[in-house]
């Protein structure tokens, strides 16, 4: 198309002439904290659950006990596999409309702000941890890392289609600045921190 | 928007203002979230490196725009992206309109971009008979009210709760007189739950694009820009070309100060990272000028190229708190807006630059350090010479240089001043004084200093002793 040429030319003349290295980022991320109080206090604050647990029978007993088995339970983690589903990560992604609560497994959390970064390969379908009515995330406690800065370190130069950090429920506070959690996607987001 | 007449942003103020109860009550909403962000930003020890990071990452890219955008493109098109290139407004919609014609679309569903308000799309489409629906909460109630959003950020911050239950009575049925913001959202979640599985194309902004791997990140709160993206056979993601940034590690940088300026968060619910599309599934990214390259041609104004669109400076700046985001006749307001839409059009926008107290509060919680009054007040210089302020001003000011220059009118127009005042107040505290508008005028005094001076001064009192 003709409009490139023009404005890529238009940009190479109106750039500025200067040598504007970029900053080394080495510097950054040195704030010293303990990482699983910083994570559990952030993300309670943020409206999520953070649950310990030892092992996966304490999640499959957490999850007996606080979630309706008889809805549509979904998972990509076979240890979970008797109370929710694994054979749905072909399925048209819009029928998965009616699951009640989606459980996946999450790379790493990050302290400073609770957020959990999944990737196409642990997520069963992009769509799965947003479409469900509750989510729950599970994270070892061993994968919590201080700031941004040790995460992308970690993500590096991984390869992925999709991505995303998620930190908390979904939320909005677009009516008079009141916060509601559940606006589009989860209503409720339970982290479970596994030794 | 382009064919309605613009109202100065100092009549919609002064219109805003009448309502001295909803104006208090935006005041304290938005500086609610002004402190919101500072205690945030004082919970991070390196926030000021943050904050110089950032501007420095920002400067090299500004430096090296053709080189980043010709490495993004090539990268994002290996990851199986299409990539558009739009030069203005009109194309970007054409682009757009491409698309969805291709595909046979006829609804589509829009999480939050300021670029396409910018652009005035949903309008654009609606005229080729493509319905749009506006996914963000806040967005969604202005767009049901026919309004533009008031705040990049907080779209319907300039609306009660009541005025969101009167809107949603009217248009999707919710119980009369309940106002409960829980009951609200829930009536949206379930009315946009079905837009997002019916509909087969999803628009969405782009917070961040990444030179190094062509993939590109979409933030948001409530998680809508992802469900409509998942969901849909096409996803056309549209960006102005300074949202690019080097290396995807930089990410790390901007995600800590974004959320954080702008609400005080942490960080938003969801920052997805598009770098592939699903299999058998489309990713459109539309890239546009729309005179940003003019702006980066600017010395004195490229630096606004920076903004990552926080909204910090709206929640700070005393102006935009007493007048509203609406009187900013522009999709972005505020001081960044008010750097921002000249360079769109001067003479539609030369009244913008003015709408500050030039404090500069918005400089200094710029998490990208954009000088935001610095520019706003080298813009007044720019309008002025290209003679784009009012004639009452032009002249206002012409009369005041002949005054100031000559000593002779200097002294009379004080004398004939002060008698005015004092003898014939009707004369001077009346409608046509604009200094009047806003407050009282002040008392007289006997003499000018001048006068005083030549009395008391050491020399005229030797004088007089001889």
């Amino acid at each position: 198309m003709s409009s490139k040429a023009e404005i890529l030319n238009k940009i190479k003349q109106s750039q500025p002439n200067l040598t504007a290295e970029l900053p080394d980022l080495k510097v950054l991320g040195s704030e010293q904290f303990d990482v699983l109080e910083m994570y559990k206090t952030v993300l309670k604050n943020i409206g999520g659950n953070p649950v310990e647990v030892a092992d996966y029978n304490e999640i499959l007993a957490y999850i007996r006990n606080n979630y309706p088995l008889e809805k549509r339970i979904i998972t990509t983690i076979s240890e979970l596999s008797e109370i929710a589903v694994l054979d749905w990560t072909n399925d048209d992604p819009h029928s998965l409309q009616n699951v009640e609560l989606t459980i996946i497994k999450a790379h790493f959390g990050v302290a400073e702000n609770s957020a959990l970064w999944v990737t196409d390969a642990i997520l069963g379908q992009r769509v799965a941890p947003f479409i469900t009515q509750y989510l729950a995330i599970i994270v070892n406690k061993k994968d919590l890392i201080p700031t941004m800065h040790q995460a992308y370190d970690r993500i590096g130069n991984q390869e992925y289609g999709f991505g995303t950090f998620i930190a908390g429920p979904s939320k909005t506070a677009d009516i008079e600045q009141s916060l509601v959690l559940g606006a589009h996607g989860a209503r409720g987001l339970v982290v479970f921190l596994m030794e | 928007m382009s064919s309605k007449k613009i109202i100065e942003h100092s009549e919609a103020a002064t219109r805003f203002n009448k309502d001295v109860e909803r104006v208090n009550w935006h005041d304290e909403t938005l500086w609610f979230v002004r402190e919101k962000r500072d205690k945030s930003a004082n919970q991070i020890q390196d926030w000021e490196l943050l904050r110089e990071t950032a501007s420095r990452i920002k400067n090299n890219v500004l430096a090296n725009m053709h080189d980043y955008l010709s490495d993004f493109e090539a990268n994002a098109q290996k990851n199986g992206i299409i990539v558009h290139w739009a030069a203005d407004a009109k194309e970007h919609n054409e682009i757009v309109h491409s698309i969805l014609q291709k595909h046979d679309v006829k609804q589509m569903v829009k999480s939050k971009s300021m670029l396409t308000e910018e652009c005035h799309l949903n309008d654009y489409l609606a005229d080729k008979g493509i319905e749009v629906i506006d996914s963000d909460l806040g967005e969604y109630i202005v767009q049901l009210r026919k309004e533009p959003p008031s705040h990049i950020v907080l779209p319907a911050i300039h609306l009660k709760k009541e005025d969101v239950s009167e809107t949603f009575h009217e248009h999707l049925g919710t119980e009369k007189g309940n106002f409960d913001p829980q009951y609200l959202t829930e009536s949206a979640r379930r009315e946009l739950r079905d837009t997002f599985l019916t509909r087969k194309a999803a628009l969405t902004g782009v917070n961040f694009a990444v030179a190094e791997t062509g993939e590109f990140v979409v933030c948001t709160n409530e998680g809508n820009a992802d469900m409509g993206a998942h969901l849909a056979d096409v996803h056309i993601a549209c960006m102005g070309f300074e949202k690019l940034i080097p290396q995807r590690k930089h990410l790390g940088v901007f995600l800590r100060l974004l959320a954080r300026s702008a609400t005080g968060q942490p960080i938003t619910t969801f920052s997805s990272h598009f770098k592939k599309p699903r299999d058998g599934k489309e990713i459109h990214i539309v890239i546009v000028d729309n005179g940003r390259s003019t702006q980066l041609g600017r010395p004195d104004f490229r630096n606004s190229l920076k903004c990552i669109r926080c909204g910090a400076c709206m929640n700070t700046c005393p102006v935009y708190r007493r007048s509203g985001g609406h009187s900013y006749h522009n999709a972005v307001a505020g001081p960044i807006g008010s750097i921002l839409a000249p360079n769109l059009d001067m003479s539609k926008n030369a009244d913008l630059p003015f709408a500050s107290t030039l404090c500069g509060s918005c400089t200094n919680v710029c998490p990208v350090k954009i000088d935001i009054h610095d520019q706003l007040y080298k813009w007044r210089q720019v309008l002025v010479k290209e003679g784009h302020t009012p004639t009452s001003k032009t002249i206002a000011m012409k009369t005041m240089a002949t005054v100031l220059a000559n000593p002779t009118v200097f002294n009379l127009a004080g004398k004939s001043g002060r008698f005015v005042m004092k003898n014939i107040p009707a004369l001077v505290n009346n409608k046509m004084n604009k200094w009047y508008d806003q407050r009282e005028m002040p008392d007289v005094p006997e003499e000018s200093f001048r006068e005083w001076y030549k009395k008391n001064s050491r020399e005229s009192k030797a004088k007089k002793d001889e």
